[in-house]
């Protein structure tokens, strides 16, 4: 009964994940005929590069910093799209449209928007003299900036599914126990962060894990947006594995950085799963 | 002074539907334990709310200890309430909730500790304290959300079914248990019940309420034996007051009032179980065509139909079970009632008439 399930999961997960191991530990270059066991040796590359340390620094800053904003971020959409309003079902569209639009169109969209000469950001600044005309901030051309671009970006992208996960939980919770806590004489924020907050905290643990997991392992934003640059300082582990292992011809090396991520994620998917489980229990 | 009154209160959830709370007019003694009893939809809930501020009235004014809360928060209004659920917070052990109002109310650890000591130690939970509510019984969770509404000592105590959630036997006892309570300490009490052991058991005074109105207000003894009209005599008591037709009234009698006579030497007698006052009649008497009987232990149930006066009509008698007699199915037995525990009602409005003439 469950065999197609298995034999799908092998087919597309197992059979690359087993590849890529293969791969890290060969000698494989795009076009190559031969596979020869070299042991560490592309682990040792690896970690000897300058460029991948960058990287995995970048991953672990862009994930952390983007899951933070989106973490506060969901949590306050959520809180003001709970209550019923004239209008809420459009609102609720509107928000979830940058998780339902392909993160590809969106961060296109956002190419523009940060464009050096046609940013409309640049332009409202100058025309608010916030902005030098002449100088006006690179958004992806200053290394800082193309940071702080990216981590923006991903947080647009991944907030509309963390506020539909928190909301869907606050809806659920009962409504007795905040009411008792107000009539026990708890104010706004008491109620917030002592009875509410700490009740979703299973359900806001999924959602913070999920989007740790997307962004950790995602390329799309930061290769459409900066690709990388300026000079590799936003260089991310997956579009680093993808410019090494495919645009560089170098499968081996490639796969041997997307295999530093696995450690971290299968850490992460355990942590999912446990607090998935403790979200049912209680 | 009144601890709780209201005003006029009305509540409509949506405009042009009916009121769930109409024009209720309420007003508790100091100390008193009041019940709100009706069957589910009759607004006593709705009402609880409005007066612990959950919910908005539409109309009408709240006023506790003579000064109007409509405008105050809950947290405001400085009252303790249990919830039917209980909602005690799962994630806190058993101190983190009872201390939680203390907390709130900017209490310094040593003193709410002291306090949550001492309600704690009135509800004989003193042991429970470093457990999470998933941990406990359903009796020890209810004393839990009352050690909570205990512990600031509020002047007005608003307990929302608190024993539904239990099982039978432990409700007999935990009822009991509650009331102790509330005499103990005797904070004026708001009790909402469906149930209407309950509310006899319990209560001084009994709001009886359907559709959102308050059909009558008075002891148990009163809406008991001198019910309002024929909801709260229909209402009240297990099984209900028979109620027929004689013309433009409805005649009504408690099952109880409603016994067997034996003809003995050309005399009709009266049960032994009949107190005296009630023994020296007028009677009334009802021939009875039984159809089924319930046997409860203490008591029997005994169904059937009357004949010749109020013909057709179903009634029932409930007789203590050391009364013999055999009632099989569809045999016609001598029955009578009490004339003075006649009850007269209108036939359109169900309200009390004067007394009418059977005859």
């Amino acid at each position: 009964m469950f065999l197609p399930a298995v034999l799908y999961v092998l087919a597309l997960v197992g059979v690359p994940l087993i590849l890529a191991f293969l791969y890290s530990v060969g000698d494989v270059k795009v076009g190559s005929v031969g596979y020869h066991f070299v042991g560490l040796a592309n682990f040792r590359s690896v970690l000897e590069s300058p460029t991948f340390r960058v990287a995995l620094r970048n991953s672990f800053i862009f994930t952390i910093s983007s899951q933070i904003l989106v973490l506060v971020g969901a949590t306050i959409l959520a809180l003001s799209l709970k209550k019923a309003f004239p209008g809420r079902w459009l609102l609720r569209f509107l928000i979830l449209l940058p998780w339902v639009a392909p993160v590809s169109i969106g961060s296109i969209g956002w190419k523009w928007i940060l464009d050096s000469l046609y940013s409309v950001i640049n332009w409202v600044l100058i025309r608010l003299h916030l902005a030098n005309e002449f100088s006006p901030p690179m958004w992806l051309g200053d290394p800082k900036l193309a940071m702080l671009s990216i981590i923006l970006v991903q947080t647009w992208h991944m907030l509309p599914f963390a506020t539909v996960i928190i909301l869907a939980g606050w809806t659920a919770l009962p409504k007795d126990i905040p009411e008792a806590a107000e009539v026990d004489g708890a104010g706004f924020f008491r109620r917030l962060f002592q009875i509410e907050i700490p009740m979703m905290l299973p359900i806001i643990n999924v959602a913070v894990l999920f989007g740790i997991i997307f962004t950790f392992t995602d390329m799309t934003v930061v290769y459409i947006l900066t690709r990388g640059g300026p000079y590799d300082t936003t260089q991310v582990l997956p579009t680093q594995a993808f410019q090494t292992g495919v645009l560089g011809s170098d499968l081996a090396e490639g796969a041997a950085i997307s295999m530093f991520l696995v450690p971290i994620l299968i850490v992460v998917a355990w942590l999912m799963l446990r607090s998935a489980h403790r979200a049912e229990v209680t | 002074m009144a601890v709780v009154a209201t005003r006029g209160l009305t509540k409509t959830f949506k405009a042009g539907q009916a009121a769930a709370v109409h024009n209720v007019n309420l007003e508790s003694e100091e100390g008193e334990f009041l019940v709100l009893l009706g069957p589910s939809g009759s607004g006593k809930t709705t009402l609880l709310r409005m007066i612990a501020g959950l919910e908005e009235p539409t109309s009408g004014e709240i006023l506790i200890g003579g000064v109007v809360v409509n405008d105050m928060t809950p947290r405001e209004r400085r009252i303790a309430m249990v919830f039917q659920s209980y909602a005690l917070y799962p994630h806190l052990t058993v101190l983190g909730n009872i201390v939680f109002p203390l907390k709130a109310r900017g209490m310094g650890k040593a003193e709410r500790e002291d306090k949550a000591g001492w309600a704690a130690g009135l509800l004989g939970i003193k042991h429970l304290l470093g457990r999470k509510p998933r941990e406990l019984s359903g009796g020890e969770r209810q004393r839990v959300a009352l050690a909570r509404a205990i512990v600031r000592e509020p002047t007005l105590f608003l307990l929302d079914e608190p024993l539904s959630n239990l099982d039978a036997k432990l409700r007999a006892s935990a009822r009991e248990e509650l009331e102790q309570f509330q005499r103990r300490v005797g904070t004026t009490t708001i009790y909402v019940t469906h149930d209407q052991v309950e509310a006899m058991a319990m209560g001084d005074r009994i709001v009886v309420m359907n559709f959102g109105e308050v059909r009558q207000i008075g002891t148990p003894a009163e809406v008991y034996d001198d019910p309002a009209d024929t909801f709260v005599a229909t209402f009240l008591g297990s099984p209900p007051m028979n109620l027929v037709e004689h013309r433009d009234v409805v005649v009504g009698f408690r099952p109880e009032h409603f016994f067997p006579v034996t003809q003995l030497a050309g005399r009709a007698a009266i049960p032994e179980h009949i107190r005296d006052a009630d023994r020296s009649g007028p009677f009334v008497p009802l021939n009875f065509r039984t159809s089924h009987e319930e046997y409860l232990g203490a008591e029997r149930i005994i169904y059937g139909h009357l004949e010749g006066r109020f013909e057709g009509k179903k009634a029932i008698s409930r007789v203590p079970a050391t009364t013999g007699g055999q009632f099989e199915s569809a045999s016609l037995h001598a029955f009578a009632v009490s004339e003075k525990h006649l009850k007269f009602f209108d036939r359109e409005k169900g309200t009390r008439t004067g007394r009418v003439s059977l005859a």
